[in-house]
């Protein structure tokens, strides 16, 4: 049991990280960016796994292969994502999310 | 027991052509078409005359009667164990002789349209209609149970209905069909109440079970009564409604005159031979349950004939359109047949009138078919339908001059032509049993011999018209059949109808009754030549009568101003008192709530349109800023 750094320092982080990304998410116009603020929001998903895990049970391994399997996850959902705004960029020369509203009334 | 199980494709075949000639018949030439059509026909009309050899000359008689013979049956809806409509072939005395007279008729109709028809746009479709109403007449005529009947009673319907607005880019032809659909339809609802009464009383639909005069179905429900009448009594009243207006009774009869819009072979076929004579082919058939069960309502037929002959032929005295006198003229004769049905009893010499009245249909159907065919070849040689336009015929068209002339003795009852035999019948049955309906078809027969004359004379004698161009013989397309039928008309006396076709099947004997066919044929022969005086030179005499009687022949000219009555009665109580406001509610309260809630939608969502901004920044923040409420009202307020 590693009794030198509290629970608590690891939550903190993490949901700095969240809001951090939550942040990211909402206010960047760039898609690239976006998706690196979703990349934040997972990792800060991962740290919060890991530390209740280690914490609350020491003896058991389902957080970490949760953490694996987010980034398995992000993983792929990054290249779907780039290969989305690549079609965008093409579709229309921009990665500007304020100018692709084609889905609207 | 013999194999007439063949007999499906007695209707079956017509409806193939119908099919063919209405899903390809605009590929193919007009020649062939007609002939395809008119092929089909050649062929059931050989089946229909080997299917009744075989039955009336080699199937097995039991006790001396015709038995009926169910030749094909499917069931078709099964309801319960005993309630299920069938569709099938039903043979008896009835059925078979009708099959003659439809094939016989129809095929003549069709070799006479390839002449008559000849070069006019859509004649693939005209043969595709002719054959779908020969298929559903067929089906008609052999039907094993009432509802069947019924839907092929429609099918007749419909077909008349296309027929006669056949020129249907001319507005009269498409009221008149609108008019023969709608009045003949809403008489239907009378025959489908009347089957619903009859088939809930007696628990089925099948006509064997129905008309077996030994069976239970006769003595059910006539124990309840309603206003005076057992439920019996009514549902044949309402059955026979069908009938009234099939077969243009008064006061249904206002589409028949109308429906003459229609090409003049269809007129024959359908308006004079076939199809108008479904209503007393209806009574005929269900003819044991009238006798005894609804008496009452075998007696309303007798009337409703009565006066309808005598009705319709005072109108056909006054017309001046070839083609309305022979439609009026079939008015009259129809009511003669449910005259005669009506004063008919059941078996041996009491059912005389079932008899006569088969008897004249079958004679009918030959000389009407003549008349309206002869009227066509006239029409086609002249282009009117106006007497006035006529005169002086006889030099030019000699084949239907002769045949015409047949065919105006044969109905006016002149030995020893068909009509003379039937309507002599009919007259001894009616002696028998109500003098008063005997004295007016006394009436009618002169009437009958009068207009007919009257037409014959002023078409073929009279004043010497002159013509743009000379007025020539219809081609031998359109004579053979006129000469066909004019032997038919001439020679059907001859069928010993009394041994075919009776009441319970059974042979009967009956003689020419020397104390009704003398005055018969006086009267005729009166009739004849009170034409001749009038019409056989130009005289004034016509006008003169009309003069003197200017109001009541007014009166009768206007069709006793029947239609008005009907538009009256239509347009000014029932549009304006009744469908009007219905027609206000509908617009306005059942549409206004639909509409209503339409509009509060549309506008609702007008508004908050504007959420859907395709932004997805706005969306992200909008589902965050959910989530978060969402998690504060798990943690703070859920307890």
């Amino acid at each position: 049991m590693n009794a030198g750094i509290p629970i608590q320092y690891f939550l903190i982080l993490a949901a700095i990280m969240f809001f951090t990304g939550i942040y990211g998410f909402l206010t960047r116009r760039n898609l690239i960016t976006i998706l690196m603020s979703v990349e934040l929001i997972l990792n800060s998903v991962n740290i919060n796994f890991l530390a209740f895990n280690r914490y609350l049970y020491p003896h058991k391994l389902d957080g970490m292969f949760f953490s694996l399997f987010i980034i398995a996850v992000a993983a792929a959902e990054a290249a779907v994502a780039i290969s989305i705004i690549i079609n965008i960029y093409r579709r229309f020369t921009t990665i500007n999310v304020e100018d692709v509203d084609e889905m609207k009334y | 027991m013999i194999n007439l199980g063949y007999t499906i494709w007695i209707p079956l075949l017509p409806f193939l052509m119908f099919l063919l000639l209405g899903l390809a018949g605009h590929k193919l030439k007009h020649k062939l078409s007609g002939l395809l059509g008119t092929g089909g026909l050649a062929i059931i009309t050989v089946l229909s005359y080997i299917t009744a050899y075989k039955y009336f000359f080699t199937s097995e008689k039991i006790d001396g009667a015709y038995q009926k013979i169910t030749a094909f049956n499917i069931t078709w809806l099964q309801f319960t164990d005993k309630l299920h409509i069938d569709l099938g072939v039903l043979l008896d005395p009835i059925s078979v002789m009708m099959l003659i007279v439809i094939t016989t008729v129809s095929f003549m109709v069709h070799i006479y349209s390839l002449g008559y028809m000849k070069g006019e746009k859509g004649f693939e479709r005209y043969f595709a209609f002719l054959s779908l109403f020969s298929f559903s007449m067929l089906g008609l005529v052999l039907a094993t149970n009432i509802f069947q009947m019924y839907i092929f009673w429609e099918l007749v319907g419909v077909s008349s209905y296309l027929l006669i607005g056949f020129y249907y880019q001319k507005p009269s032809a498409v009221s008149a069909s609108k008019k023969a659909f709608i009045v003949t339809r809403f008489a239907d609802l009378g025959f489908l109440i009347g089957i619903l009464l009859l088939s809930f009383n007696t628990k089925t639909f099948d006509f064997i079970t129905l008309t077996d005069p030994t069976g239970t179905a006769i003595a059910q429900g006539s124990g309840i009564v309603f206003m005076g009448l057992s439920v019996m009594t009514w549902s044949m009243i309402f059955v026979f409604m069908g009938g009234i207006g099939k077969s243009a009774m008064f006061p249904f009869h206002i589409w028949l005159p109308d429906a003459m819009e229609g090409p003049t072979p269809v007129s024959a076929l359908i308006h004079a031979a076939t199809m108008v004579v479904a209503g007393v082919y209806l009574i005929a058939r269900m003819f044991p349950i009238y006798t005894f069960s609804a008496p009452v309502a075998l007696e309303v037929v007798a009337y409703v004939g009565a006066f309808s002959s005598l009705f319709a032929a005072i109108i056909a005295c006054t017309q001046t359109d070839i083609k309305r006198v022979l439609a009026y003229s079939t008015i009259s004769q129809i009511g003669y047949m449910l005259l005669a049905l009506g004063v008919s009893g059941y078996g041996g010499y009491e059912g005389l009138g079932y008899m006569a009245s088969m008897f004249h249909l079958f004679a009918h159907a030959m000389f009407k078919a003549l008349l309206f065919l002869g009227a066509g070849a006239i029409i086609h040689a002249v282009h009117s339908n106006y007497m006035t336009d006529m005169g002086g015929l006889r030099k030019y068209l000699p084949v239907t001059h002769m045949t015409f002339l047949i065919a105006c003795l044969t109905i006016a009852g002149i030995p020893p032509l068909s009509g003379f035999f039937s309507k002599d019948e009919i007259l001894a049955a009616a002696l028998h049993s109500n003098k008063l309906l005997f004295a007016v078809e006394y009436a009618v027969a002169g009437l009958t011999a009068f207009y007919m004359f009257r037409i014959y004379f002023s078409i073929f004698w009279g004043k010497e018209t002159q013509y743009h161009e000379t007025p020539h013989e219809a081609p031998p397309t359109m004579t053979i059949p006129l000469i066909v039928l004019a032997i038919g008309s001439a020679l059907s006396g001859l069928i010993p109808f009394n041994e075919l076709v009776t009441s319970d099947g059974k042979a009967f004997e009956s003689e020419i009754e020397l104390l009704v066919a003398i005055p018969s044929v006086l009267i005729g022969l009166l009739g004849i030549g009170i034409a001749y005086v009038m019409y056989r030179k130009e005289t004034t005499i016509p006008e003169k009568l009309a003069a003197t009687f200017k109001y009541s022949y007014k009166w009768a000219y206007n069709k006793f101003y029947m239609d008005e009555l009907y538009l009256f009665v239509t347009k000014k109580i029932i549009f304006k008192h009744i469908s009007e406001p219905v027609a206000w509610f509908d617009r306005h309260i059942v549409d206004g709530t639909m509409n209503a809630i339409a509009y509060v939608t549309q506008s609702v969502s007008f508004r908050i349109r504007g959420l859907q901004s395709g932004q997805l920044q706005k969306y992200a923040y909008v589902f965050f800023t959910g989530a978060i409420l969402l998690a504060i009202l798990f943690i703070y307020l859920w307890k």
